[in-house]
This record gives C-alpha cells, structure tokens and sequence, in this order.
C-alpha cells in the first residue's frame, strides 16, 4: 500500500552507521517513542536511530533516501503539535545522544551546539560569560534546541527578544542532496551571510526541510537589572486594559503575560502560589535592561496597573522573590490536571487589541458546550493558550471539547490571527491551515520542501494538509491535487 | 516586436509604456516598463510576461537598482512606485500593511503621527555626483523622521529595502528587514499571488517565505506587500562620538559598549580614507528621564575625548560608497573587528605598494561595527584590477575561521560595482548551500526569467 520502501529492511545498514547499540528495533522499546508532547497522536516507529555525530546523521538520511523510505527526527519530545510524531514505516532519527556544546565563544557572541542539547543548557554554559540564550519556551529545562529550531519557538520573553529565527547565525543541516545524505551550512555565522536567507526559511519548518545536526546560536547580554510586577485585577478585560495602557505608553517590557480565575484556581491547588486571592486575573509584567530604565518603567507599570484597578500590586526584585512570581504562571499547564480529568492545551494568536473581544467569545462558547476553559496567555503578543478542561470518561465531552478548542481558532483567525504563535502546525493544526492560507500560499511554501527535499521523504505528513508532488516543475498546479482527485491521497 | 509585445502587456496592467534610456538597468533598455496599480494587476501583468517568456526586473524609485550583479536579460520592468497605500497601520497592536513601492519616508511620516516606526534606518544613497563621504552631507531632517529614513533623501521603497536587505545602524538592537518582516505577499514569475505570515508578531503558521525573499534581488519573484511589527518612538536619544587612533583602539571601544549592560541601538564606525582617524560613533536610545545616566555612564566608559549630542554626526546613516563607486559588504563575526580593519588596510597597502603600479586602492570604511557588517568605499576611478587585487586579497586574509573551525571567517561581497569591475571581479566569495539556493530558483521561477543573472551563483 505504502509507495515507500520498507523501514526495517534498513537496520542492517543502519547498525553500520551508527552501531547496533544506537539502533532499535524491537517494538516494546520503541514504544518509548511512539509520541512527542501531543499524546493524542501515538505512533510506533518502524525503527529508531541514535547517531551521535552530525556524520552519522548525514548517512541515515542517505540510507533512507537511497532506500526510499520515510525519516522524522525527534529532539527531547516535548513538541506540543505532533511535529515529532513517528511513521509505522519509516525511521525515528532521535537527537538525544547529540549534547555537546561545542564552544561558548564569548567574544563574538555565540555558541556552537549540537541539537539535543537543552535550551536552559546554552544559558547556563553562557551565563559565566555574563550572556544567557534569549528564547525560553516553558519546556526549556528538558527540551531541546534542535527542536526548537523546528518550531522556531518562542517563549514569554520573545515579546521583547523575539523568537529563535532571531537567535540563531547558522545551521548545519543534513539533506538528502543529490540523493545520498549530505551536510549543508545555512547561514555563515554572521548576520548577514550572501545568498538566499535558507536558514530564515529552515527555522520553523517543523523538521521537514532536513535535519539539524549544528546549530550556532546568538548569545544576548544578560541585562543590569530585572524587575517584576505582579498584579491581580478583578476581571481579564481590566488586566487587558492595563496592558493595553502599557503598550500605549511605549513600555516594551520582556513579558507581560495573564491568567484568568480558573487559571489561578488550578495553579493555586497544584503549587500554592499565593496569587492576590479572589483575582480574576492576573498579570505578571517583567522589565529588565539598564537598570535607570528599569527604575522609570517600573514606575509607569505600577502607575497604569492602578489606574486601571490593579486590586493588589507585587513586585518581585531578586530572583527568589522572581521565581515565586512566575512559580503558578510557569506550572499553569500542568496545573489544570488537578481539577479536570483531560484538557487540550490551545494555541491561537489574535492582534492584541482583539483580546477582550476573543476572550468574551471564548466565555460564551465554553458556556454553549458546557465545557470549561482555563485560560493563560502571553498578553503582550496576543497569544492565547486557553486549556479546554473536560472528562474523557464522560459520554461526548472530548467531542465538544475538540469543537470548542476548534471554534476558538476559528475565532483568531476572524479576528486576523492565527492558528499557532508557538506549538505549531504538525499533525494537530493541518487541516486548519486552509483556514488560514489559499492553496496557491500552500503550494508556494511547499516550493521551498521541493527544493530541500525533492523526494519529500522528510517528515512527511506535517504541516502541509495536501502533499505537492515536486516533479511538478515547471507550471505551478493550482487548485486541488490531483491526487485528492485520484484518490490517492486524502486531504486530512 | 517590441511594439507588440507592449501592447499585449497594456491589456493586462494600465500603466505600460515603451523603454527609455533611463530605464536602463546596467546599460540593458527594458523593451517595457509597467506600473501596476493593483496586485491583482501585478499578476495578470507578470503572467503575460511568462506567456511572452520575458525577462522581468523589479523596481522601486531605483535607489539600489544599480546592487547586484548586472542581470543577463532585462525585457520588462515593473516599477511598484503605483503600489504605494498604507494598507492598514494598526497602531495599537505596532503592526503596518503596506504595499511594496510605498516610500520608507513616507511610511516614516505616516507612523511618527501614532509616537511609531519601522526600526530600519536603511542608509540614504548618497546623493549627487561629485559628494563624497568627506563633504559634508545635507543637514538631517527634523526629529523624529531622521531615524527613519530623512525626508527628501533617497532611501527607496518598501520592497526595495527587503528586496535588498537593507539595514542601517540601529539593526544592532532591532534587526534586519527579515527580522521586522511579519507577513508578506508575493507574485511569482507565472503570476501566482502567494503570501505567508501575517498579521500578528507571534506566529509559527506555515513556512516563512519573508525570509526568503529578504535580500533576494528580486530572483525569486515580485514583492507586492509587506506586514511589519512597529516600535514605539524612543522619548530620547543621545549620539556619542570619538575619535580614536587606531582599528584595534575602536575596535576595542566598540567591544566595551557592546559588553556593558547600557544596550546601544547603534555602534557604528567611520573612515572615509586609510589615513583619516576613525570615528567610532554610539546611538543610545530610551526616556528622558533615564537617558542621561546611561549617557554620563557610557562616557565614562569609552574615556576622555568622547562627544555626547542630541544630533548624529554627518556620517551617520549614509553610504560610504558614492555614485559610480565600487560598494563592498563584509560581513562578520562582531569579535573579529580589528582583524577586519587590518584586513582591509593590509589588502589596500599589498596593492598600492606593488612595484609598477600606478594606481592606489583608498577604501573608505563605514558601518554596523557592533553587529558585524561594514561597507567598503571604492571611488568609481579605481581601476577594475586594483578591485580585483584588493577584493581577492581581503577574502584570502578573512578566510581563516576567527575561533571554532568549521565556520568562514568573514564573507566579502561585491554588492555593486560599474559593469567593468563586475567583469573581473567575482561578486561574491564562497557560498554554502548553493545548490539548495539554485534549487530554491529553479522552484520559485523555473524559466529563470526574474532578474536572471544578479545573485549568487549565476541566479
């Protein structure tokens, strides 16, 4: 059924690679890797690989591109859209035994790394140096950069220092170039490297243009001083005028996030935060830079929080007093298992003036499904995360809860936004992305798969809810796939 | 023939007309050049084009129309100049719509009435012939416009400045065109009108062909529309200047205010001719109340002799390289300054010193020392094999990786130059990942048809 060649038929090829100890076959072990962080999607491989050298990768994508069969690589799997997500037949590349840092290299601000190494592993290694790696998602204990190179993550501080596209000088990625494996760098170290911006292309691209097997990142000054707020407000639409306030007075603070009541309740029980009690929101604003600018911002911060009818006003100078202002924020997610049986984390955008508007809506629609929605955000850039909370035992509430999760990105994308600021697309949000893009915006970025990876061996099956046959040159196809006409293929 | 095929392309697009000598795009007449008012018109435009099987040459008001290599072909040009509306300044979320021949100027006026702007002080074109980084240039415009792209001078266009990757001093703290760029809207060789991103700043929705397109030359397709993220106005802003008496003297100041915890917007370096001092130059951003301390701390920083104005210093923000001159890039790793200048000094002495010659190589030294980018200044009498000595020179001497190995250690960039030198000189040194590059063109414009020849690689 499968036009791919068989998976396990490469083991033998494999074990020369890499060794037989760095490849497994058997199907109990492999079930270790049968999903990333979006357990909803399980998958087990046909066959996993550990390479432990940018070399060894190099050569199973050649093996896997000789032998035609499919290849998804995999960081620490904490991906929250299934990007991660193995093929019965095809062959799990796992970057885990890939940790070294290469080098910290101070003086030209920045650090050569291999791609299972932690994110908070590049800024505790720089941070003797006086510098730390700027893009912190939540997961940056366990998860890993080359992962977040897939998904150009960002984290509550890219408000103010962006994402990972803006943190990294060059990639060394293997393709599968003239068919057998191959390693390319995209981007020269520099900011400014000749030729096509490949490596702005690669960031992002989910794990389906080749896999990255160097990365040097950009290493950021870590600032004089950090200051953080920490206010509780009677409802989101007050905490959302606050930020709104704080944006119109060109406060660019490093994060401003939110949560509202159920958010807090849930935190409360998992780690006792000792949030303002009875808030129904609350919003957490970090300063940081020259500390004479912090001094004045904090200022204004405070100064806008009460005049929009912060009820209590915190703030948080060392770094104790800092983690506990973050401690019920950064446990949210998890928290919500305390007072619901399942959830399913959201992840949509809309412009920042549209939150009040999105999150009213998010309110009558939990209402209409009788399902209950936690919400936490990264209010500064309008990045919702709202945890649909339901019991998977119960008859029809994982249903309405997928429906409910649905119609909110509905909501972002009516609002100009869109279906994913950080988790990406994967397998979970393919077939939102012709909500979102036309066919001829979806056949133009698979232009850029064809040209990486003409024999779309890469990863396929995310992102993109059509594949696009690269043979296709020149005269670009428009409107639906042939193969969805044949039957070939099916849009999911 | 000519004739015809201008009249098929005025059915599809309002504004087309024969080529005139001063459409030339080095020394090529364009049989026609279009102005299309619409995308939907860019589309039907660039779609006849590809029946006709025409070579195709984007362009803004022309300011950087001379960057690149010369192209092979050039039948139809398309000014965007009638592509100029904002479409949508959302101010209360800092993000602008616009389409792609709006005048950065203008854009800058436009945002400095919402207290906002696009942070990308994309250098002004020298303008004139005969000014030279020496003389002194027009003076800046009003506050707050001259951070943006002073009125009056020749910045380019919207597209333009993407299309070239154009940015000034102030990218040390906000970042390159592909770096402010959130949402961009395409038409592709065959007509294709195709976008990616969007609207909102945070957003991982598919691949980003933003990037792509930054700094492509107008090789992959045309640029019709852009979304940029916004910045407040800063309340203040301070320049501080010295003069110091070598490279490695600036370079070390350069380090020193990069390594401090006062977060300069800008650190730039300047020297118009070998034997002129170098000027370092700061630009630090932020409120009047805080300003002035980070201001009084930085002087005490960089020493004695150190200028603090309100106003940046005639060189700030303008090409070093002026009309008919020979513009080069050298990109970098930040750390490796000094290396560079001695570099660029020691290729123009191997030169200049040779016996028998009987011509010199002056460059002039200007740019971001702080993130790594500078532009070299030839004057347009240098002769095509005094820049061909100098330029293979200087790849030779910044080969060498400065630490870690696997990495160049600077790229060496003929970024525009008279047909004479383009003919001698190679316009870029070695590039990783060509192959996927000309894979990516193949893709984007199977009949290499759009602006064939100006990139890398033959592209």
């Amino acid at each position: 059924m499968s036009e791919y060649g068989d998976a396990r038929a490469l083991a033998p090829r494999l074990a020369e690679i890499v060794g037989a100890g760095n490849v497994i076959s058997d199907p109990r072990q492999l079930r270790t890797y049968e999903c990333d962080g979006l357990t909803s999607h399980r998958c087990t491989p046909a066959i996993a690989v550990l390479p432990e050298t940018a070399e060894q990768v190099a050569a199973i994508v050649g093996a896997c591109t000789d032998a035609g069969v499919p290849y998804v690589a995999r960081g620490s799997g904490t991906g929250l859209s299934g990007g991660a997500l193995p093929r019965a037949d095809g062959v799990l590349v796992v970057t885990a035994r890939m940790r070294r840092i290469i080098e910290i290299d101070a003086a030209n601000r920045r650090a050569v790394v291999e791609p299972g190494v932690t994110n908070l592993a590049v800024s505790k290694a720089a941070q003797p140096f006086g510098y730390f790696y700027a893009p912190d998602p939540s997961s940056q204990v366990v998860c890993s950069v080359g992962g977040n190179v897939a998904e150009n993550s960002g984290g509550a501080h890219c408000l103010k220092y962006g994402f990972t596209v803006h943190h990294i000088l060059a990639l060394q990625v293997a393709v599968p170039a003239g068919g057998s494996g191959s390693l390319v760098w995209l981007g020269d170290g520099t900011t400014q490297a000749p030729g096509y911006d490949l490596l702005g292309a690669f960031v992002g691209s989910e794990g389906t243009l080749g896999i990255v097997t160097k990365i040097v990142v950009k290493l950021t000054r870590l600032p004089e001083a950090v200051r953080t707020l920490l206010a509780g407000f009677a409802t989101t639409d007050a905490g959302g005028e606050a930020v709104s306030a704080i944006v119109a007075a060109g406060v660019l603070p490093a994060a401003i996030e939110m949560m509202d009541a159920l958010a807090i309740e849930a935190a409360e029980a998992a780690v006792a935060c000792h949030y303002p009690q009875g808030a129904g929101a609350v919003l957490i604003v970090e300063l940081d830079g020259p500390s004479a600018e912090v001094a004045r911002e904090y200022d204004a911060v405070r100064a806008l929080c009460e005049k929009t009818g912060a009820t209590e006003i915190r703030v948080a100078d060392d770094p104790d007093e800092r983690a506990a202002a973050w401690k019920g924020r950064k446990a949210a997610f998890a928290a919500v298992g305390r007072i619901s049986p399942a959830y399913i984390v959201q992840d949509g955008v809309v412009p920042r003036t549209a939150l009040p508007e999105v999150l009213r809506k998010i309110s009558s629609l939990s209402r209409q499904e009788g399902i209950r929605v936690a919400n936490v955000f990264h209010a500064g850039d309008g990045n919702l995360h709202p945890l649909v909370l339901f019991d998977d035992a119960a008859p029809g509430e994982g249903e309405r809860a997928e429906r409910l999760s649905g119609a909110i990105l509905d909501a972002c994308l009516e609002h100009g936004g869109s279906i994913t600021g950080e988790h990406g697309v994967g397998v979970d949000k393919s077939r939102y992305m012709l909500k979102m893009f036309g066919t001829a915006d979806l056949d133009t970025m698979q232009l850029v798969r064809c040209a990486f990876n003409p024999d779309g061996l890469c990863n396929p099956g995310k992102m993109f809810p059509t594949p696009r046959l690269c043979g296709e040159v020149p005269g670009v196809r428009r409107g639906v796939h042939p193969l969805v006409t044949s039957g070939d293929a099916e849009q999911f | 023939m000519g004739a015809d095929q201008v009249a098929v392309l005025a059915r599809t697009c309002t504004g087309v007309r024969p080529g005139e000598a001063a459409d030339a795009v080095d020394g090529l007449v364009p049989t026609a050049v279009a102005f299309p008012a619409t995308v939907a018109e860019a589309s039907d435009l660039l779609r006849a084009a590809s029946d006709l099987g025409l070579a195709v040459l984007p362009r803004g008001t022309g300011t950087k129309l001379n960057w690149g290599v010369p192209p092979d072909r050039c039948d139809l040009v398309v000014d965007t100049t009638g592509l100029d509306r904002v479409v949508e300044h959302a101010a209360g979320d800092l993000v602008v719509r616009v389409q792609a021949g709006l005048a950065m100027a203008e854009l800058a006026t436009t945002l400095a009435s919402a207290g906002q702007q696009l942070a990308l002080d994309t250098p002004s074109t020298v303008s004139g012939p005969g000014s030279s980084a020496a003389e002194p240039p027009p003076p800046p415009a009003a506050a707050p416009s001259r951070t943006t792209g002073a009125a009056g001078d020749a910045v380019g266009t919207v597209g333009g400045v993407i299309a070239t990757g154009s940015a000034g001093p102030r990218r040390l703290r906000y970042g390159a065109p592909r770096d402010l760029l959130i949402g961009i809207t395409v038409v592709l060789a065959d007509g294709t009108i195709a976008s990616s991103g969007g609207k909102v700043v945070k957003n991982v929705a598919g691949y980003d062909l933003g990037k792509l397109f930054a700094g492509s030359q107008g090789t992959l397709g045309l640029i019709a529309e852009a979304v940029f993220r916004l910045h407040p106005l800063p309340q203040s802003s301070t320049y501080l200047t010295l003069t110091c008496p070598t490279g490695a003297d600036a370079a070390d100041r350069v380090r020193a205010s990069i390594e401090s915890q006062l977060v300069p917007s800008a650190a730039e370096i300047d020297r118009p001719t070998p034997t002129a001092p170098l000027s370092v130059g700061l630009l630090l951003e932020g409120s009047a109340d805080a300003l002035p301390e980070r201001v009084a701390r930085m002087r005490e920083l960089l020493g004695p002799g150190t200028e603090a104005r309100p106003e940046p210093p005639a060189w700030w923000g303008r090409r070093v390289t002026e009309p008919g001159g020979v513009g080069l890039r050298i990109a970098f790793p930040p750390g490796a300054l000094a290396t560079v200048l001695a570099a660029v000094d020691e290729a123009a002495d191997a030169y200049s010193g040779a016996a028998g010659q009987g011509a010199t190589v002056c460059p002039a030294v200007r740019g971001s020392a702080g993130v790594g980018v500078l532009e070299i200044g030839l004057d347009g009498g240098t002769v095509p094999d005094a820049v061909r000595s100098f330029v293979t020179a200087l790849r030779r001497r910044l080969a060498a990786p400065p630490a870690w190995g696997e990495l160049p250690g600077a790229s060496v960039t003929v970024v525009r130059a008279p047909a004479t030198v383009h003919n001698v000189v190679a316009p870029f040194g070695p590039i990783s990942a060509l192959d996927v590059m000309r894979a990516v063109k193949d893709q984007f414009d199977p009949g290499h048809r759009m602006s064939p020849g100006r990139f890398a690689g033959g592209i």
